[in-house]
């Protein structure tokens, strides 16, 4: 599974993800209000610096910021229209921090420690009928069939490029999601003789 | 809720994650909010599988965003997504399935299977994926409502087209035949 989750470890991989989650969202509430440019401006260059503590490798991932590029330009040309120029680096500013803040955390936490993280405040939700477990295992179904479809969307566009000598257009999706049908029942069978139904004392439903 | 049913949300939420590979149209004027066709994906959830489950397919594809995983159109996934200017869109998915998939059941007996999933989309995947995203979008960006009508209105031909892919998919699953009943669900 691609990720943009960084290989070598550093200093932030080894603080708790439950740590690392609730100093983002303190964070965030105290960055939101702030208006002052010069401010902001100097807590990104610390966000930079904090970067640049973690070694070469997630220095190079504030490049990721490109893929903001337009809809920064545009939030600043709308400030810019609308106000005074401080307010555009200001407005800028506290955006591209929160995005670099965040991807920080992601950057330096498994996909595990996250769940795991998370795992606490889901439970909250068990009043409204959420099983944790069922949710643990449907991730990580979902990861493992997300490539299985990609791959069955790729073959019947092949397919239909070799039929055809056209790009395959969406009368594809018909078919396709037919398919997925298929798939599903397979699915439930393999739980099913696997035992998943039958894992709270001999009920078949487990909701 | 059954296994059948548990395997059909993980399915769909895989399909609305594979839909992020067909390529991200950006359009100047839209603010910076891409016409993706996993919008497309969310309400297709809501109409084959009905309100709950498809809602429920959609929020475990945003819990797979908000865990790490960049499954959103162009790459993008993570913590930062909820951090950025399209947070609301995003979260507006499960939503959206679900008014998608209400709707689609009360309209296919009295408008058929075509008509029933194309308006449900509009309903849904447009009218009030733009009505929570867009307002989240204006406090972000501290834009004014000048803009938020120039980026519902861009996005229009694009929902449109997506209502209609989705129409046709049903007229040609069934969803009604194929994805059983909801009950108990």
């Amino acid at each position: 599974m691609i990720s943009n989750y960084l290989g070598r470890e550093t200093w932030l991989h080894r603080m708790p993800a439950g740590a690392k989650l609730a100093a983002l969202a303190i964070l965030s509430v105290v960055i939101l209000p702030v208006d002052d440019w010069r401010a902001l401006v100097a807590a990104l260059a610390g966000v930079v610096l904090l970067y640049a503590s973690l070694g070469k490798e997630a220095f190079k991932r504030l490049a990721m910021i490109r893929s903001f590029a337009v809809l920064l330009a545009i939030i600043a040309a709308l400030h810019l229209l609308a106000g005074t120029w401080q307010e555009a680096v200001a407005a800028v500013a506290r955006l591209v921090m929160m995005i670099l803040l965040a991807d920080l955390v992601s950057m330096t936490t498994t996909m595990q420690a996250m769940m795991a993280a998370l795992t606490p405040v889901l439970t909250l939700l068990r009043p409204f009928g959420l099983n944790p477990r069922k949710l643990s295992l449907a991730v990580s179904l979902a990861i493992r069939f997300i490539p299985v479809l990609s791959a069955n969307w790729e073959a019947r566009s092949e397919a239909w490029r070799a039929r055809t000598g056209r790009r395959p257009s969406f009368r594809l999706l018909g078919p396709f999601i037919a398919d997925t049908f298929r798939i599903a029942d397979h699915v439930a069978e393999a739980l099913d003789a696997r035992g998943v139904a039958r894992s709270r004392r001999g009920g078949r439903e487990w909701g | 809720m059954g296994l059948r049913d548990l395997a059909l949300i993980v399915l769909f939420a895989a399909i609305i994650a594979a839909l992020g590979w067909v390529p991200k149209v950006d359009l100047p004027f839209a603010a910076g909010v891409p016409i993706t066709a996993q919008s497309m994906g969310v309400t297709l959830a809501g109409v084959m599988l009905g309100a709950r489950r498809g809602a429920l397919a959609a929020a475990l594809f945003v819990l797979l965003l908000l865990f790490g995983a960049p499954l959103l159109a162009g790459g993008r996934g993570g913590l930062e997504v909820f951090a950025g200017p399209t947070a609301g869109f995003i979260l507006g998915f499960i939503p959206a399935a679900f008014v998608s998939g209400y709707l689609f059941d009360r309209w296919s007996l009295r408008l058929g299977m075509f008509g029933a999933a194309f308006l449900a989309s509009v309903v849904g995947g447009y009218v009030l994926l733009n009505l929570i995203g867009i307002p989240v979008l204006m406090a972000v960006n501290g834009t004014g409502l000048d803009e938020a009508a120039v980026t519902a209105l861009s996005l229009l031909p694009g929902g449109l087209l997506k209502a209609l892919a989705t129409g046709v998919v049903s007229y040609v699953t069934r969803p009604d035949k194929v994805a059983g009943t909801e009950a108990g669900v």
